[in-house]
C-alpha cells in the first residue's frame, strides 16, 4: 500500500517537477527568463489558453472532449466587438458575449447529452459551424475601431497593482473552479460521470444536466478568453483562436488528467498551461525558430505522456 | 506445486502451499477472498515468480517466465472476465495470434480455420457457428469458445476462475457437461468457485487455502460439508442465516399490473420490515422488473403505490426521493465508480445530506463514511483507498452502504452475495436482518435457493416475465421454487 501511495504522489507531482526542471534549465540558459516582467509576460500569454484548458478539464473529466473552444472564442470575440460597434455599452457587450459563449456550449451539451452524439463528433461539427458563423458575421475581415472605452481596454491590456488583468482573471477563475471541483456536489458528479456513467445514473446523478452544464461552462470560459484577446489586440479577427483547442487539450493532458475521464485535477491543467507557456517563451528568448519550437512542444507532450504511462504501470 | 511461498513487499501471501492436480480430475480450489488462490494460479502460469518451492508438470520441474511458456506446457486459464474480442468471429477469436495461413504467406486459410474451430467446438459437444461474431453469443457460449480455444492449444490442465459467476442455470448445466467431457479426455481442471453446491456436484477433490496457507485436501465423495466450511473459515461459522424475528408491518409498497416489453402484469405487495425474496431463472425478467421500479427502465403500463399513495417514478432520482435504494447485480459496471475512493463511493447517492447548500461538508462526509466503515466492518487501508483494489465482499458492503446513506424505506438487492466470500456473506445477511428490524422493507433477487429460503419472509417466483408463484416462508422449499421457476403448473 505504501509503495502505491508513493507512486500516486509522484504521479501527482510529475507535472510540477517537469515544470520546475524546464524553468531551471531555461533560467540557466537565458538570464532574462527570471525577470519579473518576463514572468508576467508568460502568465499573460498563457491566460487565454489556460481559460480554455480549465473548461476542457471539466469536459475531459466527464469523459468528453470539446474541439469547438477555438471557434467559440472567435465567434464570441467577434460578437462582443460587433455589439460595441453597434453602440451597446462595453460592459453589457462583454456580458452578452460571455452569455453567447455559454449558449454555444449549451448547444454542444444538448447535442451530446440529449442527442446521444459522441462529443468528438458533435464538437468537430460545431467547431466548423461556429468558425463559419464567425466568417459570415465578420464578412471575413477583422472588426476594429469598435470602442474607445478604457474599461474594455483594461480587460486585455490593463494592470492591477502591477499585475496584468488577464493574469488576475485567470487565477481568480482557477480558484473558483478548483473550489467547484473539489468541494461541490456538482464537481463530485463531474468525476463520477467520467468514472462510470451507468453507476452515476443509478445513484441518482442527473448526468445529462451535468453534461450540459459542463459544456456551457466551457463555452462561457472560451468566450471570456475571446474577449480578452479582442481587448488586447483591439481587433476581433475571424481566424482568432485557430487550433487553440489543441493547446488546451495538450495543457490538460500535460497536467495528468486522463483522457478517458474520471481522473485528473485542475491544478495539473494550470501547470500544463504553464509548461506550454514557459516553453514558448524560453525558446523565443533563446532565439529558436518557431518551426523548431513546434517540434520541441510536441516532443515534450510525448515525453510527458510516456513518463505518465511508466508510472501508472 | 510443492512448498510454494510468495511475499509482496514483505507481506507473505503464500506460505509453503502444496497443490496437485491429476489428469482427468476436477479439483476445486477453495478459499475466501484474499486466501491466495489467484496468487497461486498466477505462480502456476508464470505471471508471478515464486520465492520458494517448485512447480512440476508431469514430474518435470518447470520455471515459467510468462503465460506463453505455461501455455506451451499445456496449461490454460479461463478467466472470470473472458478474453473475447466482441467484433471478431468465434473462429477469429479462437485462433487470434496464431491464424492458420497458406504456407508462409500472410493470407489466412479460412476454410481450414472453420474446419478446426468446428472440430474443437465439437469435442465439447457444443454447436456454435464459427463465423458468428462473438458479441452475438451469450456469456456461456463465449466461455465455451474459450474452452475450445484452450483445447486447440492442447491444454492438459485448464484453470477455471469462477466460471459460473455470470451463467444462467441452463448454461451451468451445459458447462458441467463440458467439464465431464474434459475429465473423460484426461484433462485436469482446477475449479475456483465460491459456490459450494457446484463444487460438491462437479469436483473430485477439494483443496482449501486460508490466509495463504494450505489447509488440506479432501475427496468430495464422503466429504463433510461442515468440515469443509470449518477448514475454509478457520472457525465455527455458526448458522449462516440469522434468525428472522422481525414482525412484518403494514403495506409499504403496492405494485399494480406493471408491464413492459419484458414482463407483464406484475402485481405484488411489500410490507414494512419484510424481506421479499424473488427467485427465478436468469433471464426471467427479475432484474428488469426491479429496474423498472427504480425508474431505470420504461414501463408500458401499471401503477406503483408507496404508503398508499400513487407514486410516479420516471428516473432513479425519483426513486431515491421516494426512499428506494437499489443494489444492482453488477457491482463493477453499475454499482461502483472504480476510479473513486471508498469515501466518494459511499456518499455518491447521498451527497446532498453531506452538504450545506451544495457545498460538500468534509466533516459530515467523513463522519458518515467512518460510521459506515465501522458498521460494515469494511477492510480497507482508509477511506481514501480506491474501491478498485478492495475484495468483492468489501466492495459489496460499500454498494449496500451507499444506499443506507439515503435512509431507504425500501431496499432492492439484486444478487447481494454474488462473488462474495462466506464471511462477508454472513455479515451482509446480518445487516439485512438489522435493517428490517428498523422497519426497512427489502426485496432480494437471488439465484441461490438456500439464500432465498434462508432469508425471505415471502417468495415470489418469476417465470418468463410473470409471477408464477407466491410462497410463504413456511410452505416454500427448493422443489416448489424450481417447479414454478421452470414453468410447472
Amino acid at each position: 500500500m505504501k509503495g502505491k501511495s508513493l507512486g500516486y504522489i509522484l504521479q501527482r507531482l510529475g507535472p510540477l517537477l517537469g515544470l520546475m526542471a524546464i524553468v531551471i534549465v531555461l533560467s540557466i540558459m537565458s538570464p532574462q527568463f527570471l525577470d519579473l516582467d518576463n514572468l508576467f509576460n508568460v502568465l499573460r500569454q498563457i491566460s487565454i489558453i489556460a481559460l480554455l484548458a480549465f473548461g476542457m478539464t471539466f469536459v475531459i473529466l466527464t469523459g468528453g472532449i470539446d474541439l469547438s473552444v477555438g471557434s467559440t472564442l472567435a465567434l464570441a470575440g467577434a460578437l462582443t466587438a460587433g455589439f460595441m460597434a453597434s453602440g451597446i455599452d462595453p460592459i453589457l457587450a462583454v456580458l452578452l458575449g460571455v452569455i453567447a459563449g455559454a449558449v454555444m456550449g449549451a448547444f454542444n451539451g444538448v447535442i451530446i447529452a440529449k442527442g446521444n452524439v459522441a462529443p468528438f463528433i458533435a464538437t468537430l461539427a460545431t467547431m466548423t459551424i461556429f468558425r463559419g458563423l464567425t466568417l459570415v458575421y465578420t464578412d471575413g475581415r477583422p472588426i476594429t475601431g469598435f470602442t474607445d472605452s478604457v474599461a474594455f481596454d483594461m480587460i486585455g491590456k490593463g494592470y492591477f497593482f502591477g499585475i496584468p488583468v488577464p493574469v488576475i482573471m485567470m487565477f481568480v477563475i482557477f480558484a473558483i473552479l478548483l473550489f467547484v471541483l473539489k468541494k461541490t456536489v456538482f464537481g463530485r458528479h463531474v468525476y463520477a460521470l467520467g468514472g462510470n456513467e451507468e453507476a452515476s445514473i443509478l445513484s441518482g446523478v442527473k448526468v445529462n444536466r451535468v453534461k450540459i452544464w459542463v459544456y456551457s461552462l466551457t463555452g462561457a470560459l472560451s468566450a471570456l478568453a475571446g474577449i480578452i484577446l479582442t481587448s488586447r489586440l483591439g481587433s476581433a479577427a475571424p481566424n482568432a483562436g485557430f487550433t487553440y483547442e489543441l493547446d488546451a487539450i495538450a495543457a490538460v493532458v500535460l497536467g495528468g488528467t486522463s483522457l478517458s475521464g474520471g481522473r485528473g485535477w485542475i491544478f495539473g491543467t494550470l501547470i500544463g498551461a504553464l509548461i506550454i507557456g514557459v516553453l514558448n517563451n524560453g525558446l523565443n528568448l533563446l532565439g529558436v525558430s518557431s518551426n523548431y519550437q513546434q517540434i520541441v512542444k510536441g516532443g515534450v507532450i510525448l515525453l510527458a505522456v510516456l513518463l505518465d504511462r511508466q508510472k501508472s504501470s | 506445486m510443492k512448498g510454494i511461498s510468495k511475499s509482496f513487499v514483505g507481506n507473505k501471501v503464500l506460505h509453503e502451499v502444496d497443490f496437485e492436480v491429476k489428469s482427468g480430475e476436477v479439483h476445486a480450489l477453495l478459499g475466501e477472498n484474499g486466501a491466495g488462490k489467484s496468487t497461486l494460479m498466477k505462480i502456476l502460469t508464470g505471471i508471478y515468480a515464486r520465492d520458494e518451492g517448485e512447480v512440476l508438470v508431469k514430474g518435470e520441474p518447470v520455471h515459467f517466465q510468462n503465460t506463453k511458456e505455461s501455455e506451451e506446457k499445456g496449461i490454460a486459464v479461463i478467466h472470470q472476465e473472458l478474453n473475447i474480442i466482441p467484433y471478431l468471429t468465434v473462429m477469429e477469436n479462437m485462433f487470434l495470434g496464431r491464424e492458420i495461413k497458406y504456407g508462409k504467406t500472410g493470407f489466412i486459410n479460412k476454410k481450414k480455420m472453420i474446419e478446426k474451430s468446428k472440430e474443437y467446438l465439437g469435442q465439447l459437444g457444443v454447436e456454435i457457428d464459427p463465423l458468428t461474431p462473438a458479441k452475438e453469443l451469450s456469456v456461456g457460449q463465449q466461455q465455451m469458445v474459450e474452452i475450445a480455444k484452450a483445447l486447440s492449444l492442447n491444454a492438459e490442465l485448464i484453470v477455471m476462475d469462477e466460471p459460473t459467476a455470470a451463467l444462467t442455470d441452463r448454461e451451468i448445466e451445459r458447462l458441467f457437461e463440458v467439464i465431464d467431457r474434459l475429465r473423460s479426455k484426461g484433462v485436469g481442471v482446477v475449479y475456483i468457485s465460491h459456490r459450494m453446491e457446484e463444487i460438491f456436484k462437479i469436483c473430485d477433490r477439494i483443496s482449501v487455502l486460508r490466509d495463504g496457507e494450505y489447509i488440506g485436501t479432501r475427496d468430495v465423495e464422503g466429504a463433510d460439508y461442515d468440515e469443509i466450511i470449518r477448514m475454509l473459515v478457520g472457525r465455527q461459522l455458526g448458522t449462516l442465516f440469522p434468525e428472522r424475528e422481525t414482525v412484518v408491518g403494514s403495506i409499504r409498497m403496492k405494485v399494480d399490473k406493471l408491464s413492459s416489453d419484458i414482463f407483464q402484469d406484475v402485481s405484488f405487495e411489500l410490507k414494512e420490515g419484510e424481506i421479499l425474496g424473488v427467485a427465478g431463472l436468469m433471464g426471467a425478467g427479475r432484474s428488469e422488473i426491479m429496474e423498472a421500479l427504480f425508474g431505470y427502465r420504461e414501463v408500458q403500463s401499471g401503477k406503483v403505490y408507496i404508503n398508499g399513495k400513487e407514486t410516479k417514478i420516471n428516473n432513479p432520482l425519483d426513486a431515491i426521493k421516494a426512499g428506494i435504494g437499489f443494489v444492482t447485480e453488477d457491482r463493477k459496471e453499475e454499482g461502483l465508480v472504480l476510479s473513486m475512493s471508498v469515501r466518494e463511493n459511499f456518499t455518491l447517492t447521498n451527497l446532498k445530506d453531506r452538504s450545506n447548500y451544495s457545498v460538500i461538508s468534509n466533516q459530515k462526509e467523513r463522519d458518515f463514511v467512518n460510521g459506515m466503515i465501522e458498521r460494515f466492518n469494511v477492510k480497507t487501508s482508509g477511506m481514501e483507498q480506491e474501491v478498485k483494489s478492495l475484495s468483492g465482499g468489501n466492495q459489496q458492503k460499500i454498494v449496500i452502504g451507499k444506499w443506507l446513506g439515503i435512509n431507504p424505506k425500501i431496499l432492492i438487492l439484486d444478487e447481494p452475495t454474488r462473488g462474495v466470500d462466506i464471511g462477508a456473506k454472513k455479515e451482509i445477511y446480518q445487516i439485512m436482518n438489522e435493517l428490517t428490524q428498523q422497519g426497512v422493507s427489502i426485496i432480494m433477487i437471488s439465484s441461490e435457493l438456500p439464500e432465498v429460503l434462508g432469508m425471505s419472509d415471502r417468495i415470489l417466483v418469476i417465470h418468463e416475465g410473470q409471477i408464477s408463484a407466491e410462497l410463504n416462508r413456511d410452505e416454500a422449499d427448493q422443489e416448489k421454487i424450481m417447479y414454478a421457476a421452470t414453468g410447472g403448473e
